[in-house]
């Protein structure tokens, strides 16, 4: 993690960042675990291990120390993001080949730990979204009420994966509504009605989003994140459902609503704030976090993916270096931006 | 007349050492559209193979008679009158698999190993060496595209030698992996041939990396062992 000057020494490590960042999660986890299932537990255990033995087997290959890079936390923090993004009823297989791929391809092929361009769970997310549309768009129906023993079948594919077990998220029914009633449906009547969705955004889901922005509060309290990118994610996000809303209430949901929905919050505070793949001036983080925000509203209402936060986040990736190329901070005592640096 | 020591050279150039996909990357275009299976990679290797060793052949002849300062339109000229010549073979006789692999191959013509092994060998050496080149160049794309194929349609459909009933048609794909492999779409994208095809370099890279510090530790020499650490 580089960001220009001032340096201040501060007594941590990665571990130490990671497990916080493991903390700052928890209350997300709990609300999913709570309101959608508990199947969630079982895929960030899948995912954990899946990332452990490809860490492991990576590491071995390459002869790097395997205590060391093992015990520093950053590969059950892309596995915990890879369950958190995918369906949490999706196959096991799917789940361990998403996150082996962030591990291997994503992450250590390009050198490892701090080397990667671009997010190794977003990665996953997108390789799988692209290779297997139809299961990673079956998310479990509202009011879904199975017992763990049950879930855990469907995920080991022990049960067969019946259509009651999956629909669409709360975003992509929407969009679909919108789609195919070409105007005769509206946004008010959708939520007022349909089953899947509740106060704000999708039923259940939209608690999950408010963990996750306790959790990413808590961050920024801890100082393990800076305000820039979730705050211009957010405010990015907003302002242009709220200019599209406010033309067309009928056509487009509110800003609340796609807050609440999909991975933005996610997104917003766990995902686009990584500080390997993202910017690292202030003006490069408002830069990539306005970008990131505004790319997953076009790709989440204009695309045809459920959610855009992963291929968003991807992009502002491939963009990052640019930005922060171009967003050097004034050197004391010059005259021009970063020209100091540059022959 | 060509001696063995230069055919091993020319042989062991094309398969390996100078392999146009793993070790030279030429041709990445065609390699990246048709490997979707294995036949077709074949079938793209085999047209290349003769346009090579035709071309090949042909400079080499006229390699004296060539002004040097025309030579490239020249060289073209005679790619693509050979081209032209395979183009109409696959339409009339496999039609089915010319419509799969299509645009590529009139685009051998523009095919960077077929101009580079004129340029580079034919127009410098006596006709029989080049054709020796041209073949052993196209059998090294052939194996590369032929294994590259075989993974991408393994690991995206499950099956082995999908399209053979295009070019042998009493024969059927052979189902590999079980009816219900779900087919990793990736490996049949360009993004999936790309990642393969690194992987097969690095493959490539280690296997000489390993063959060099057997070569380095073969001669006992007596100071090796004084070595520190």
């Amino acid at each position: 993690m580089f960001a220009p000057a001032p340096f201040l020494l501060k007594d941590t490590s990665v571990s130490q960042v990671m497990t916080q960042v493991c903390i700052a999660l928890v209350p997300g986890i709990a609300a999913y675990a709570w309101l959608v299932g508990p199947a969630i537990l079982v895929q960030l255990v899948i995912a954990s291990l899946a990332a452990l033995i490809a860490e492991t087997a990576m590491l071995h290959i390459q002869k790097k120390p395997l205590a060391m890079f093992l015990s520093d936390g950053s590969a059950i923090v892309t596995a915990w993001l890879i369950a958190l993004t995918f369906p949490p009823l999706a196959p096991w297989w799917l789940v361990a080949t998403g996150t082996v791929f962030a591990i291997v391809v994503a992450k250590h092929l390009y050198g490892g730990l701090g080397q990667n361009p671009f997010n190794p769970a977003m990665v996953a997310f997108a390789i799988c979204i692209v290779s297997f549309p139809a299961l990673m768009s079956q998310w479990p129906s509202v009011g879904l009420q199975l017992p763990l023993v049950d879930q855990l079948n469907v995920i080991l594919g022990l049960a067969p994966r019946v259509d009651a077990l999956s629909g669409a998220t709360p975003l992509d029914a929407m969009k679909t509504a919108l789609k195919l009633g070409e105007g005769s449906q509206d946004v008010a009547a959708l939520l007022a009605n349909q089953d899947i969705y509740g106060n704000f955004a999708g039923r259940g889901w939209e608690w999950v989003a408010f963990g996750y922005l306790i959790g990413g509060l808590w961050m920024w309290q801890r100082k393990l994140i800076t305000w820039h990118v979730p705050l211009a994610f957010i405010a990015s996000l907003v302002a242009i459902s709220g200019a599209l809303w406010l033309l067309n209430p009928a056509q487009f949901a509110s800003p609340l609503f796609h807050l609440l929905s999909g991975g933005a919050m996610l997104g917003a505070f766990f995902i686009a704030t990584d500080p390997v793949s993202g910017c690292t001036t202030p003006r490069g983080k408002l830069i990539f976090g306005a970008g990131a925000g505004l790319l997953a509203y076009i790709i989440r209402v204009f695309g045809g993916y459920p959610d855009g936060v992963a291929f968003a986040v991807l992009l502002m990736n491939l963009c990052a270096p640019v930005i922060d190329l171009l967003t050097q901070p004034k050197i004391f005592g010059m005259k021009d931006a970063g020209k100091g640096d540059r022959p | 007349m060509i001696t063995r020591e230069e055919f091993r050279t020319i042989a062991g150039n094309g398969i390996w050492k100078q392999n146009t996909s793993i070790a030279q990357i030429l041709g990445l275009c065609p390699l990246l559209a048709v490997t979707t299976n294995a036949v077709n990679g074949i079938m793209l290797s085999l047209a290349t193979i003769i346009v090579m060793a035709l071309s090949n052949v042909a400079v080499a002849s006229l390699r004296n008679l060539i002004p040097h300062e025309i030579r490239i339109p020249v060289f073209i000229l005679i790619v693509a009158a050979l081209v032209t010549v395979i183009d109409l073979l696959f339409n009339a006789n496999l039609h089915e698999l010319y419509l799969v692999l299509g645009i590529f191959i009139p685009l051998i013509v523009t095919n960077c190993i077929v101009l580079a092994r004129v340029e580079a060998f034919a127009a410098k050496n006596p006709p029989l060496q080049s054709t020796f080149d041209g073949v052993f160049m196209g059998v090294g794309m052939l194996w590369t595209l032929a294994l590259l194929g075989a993974m991408r349609e393994l690991l995206g459909n499950g099956t082995v030698l999908g399209g053979i009933d295009m070019v042998f048609p009493n024969m059927q794909p052979i189902q590999l992996l079980p009816e219900s492999y779900p087919g990793f779409l990736l490996a049949l994208l360009p993004p999936g041939a790309f990642i393969l095809l690194g992987c097969m370099i690095a493959w490539k890279n280690w296997m000489d990396a390993k063959a060099a510090e057997r070569a380095r530790l073969k001669p006992p020499a007596p100071v090796a062992s004084a070595g520190c650490h």
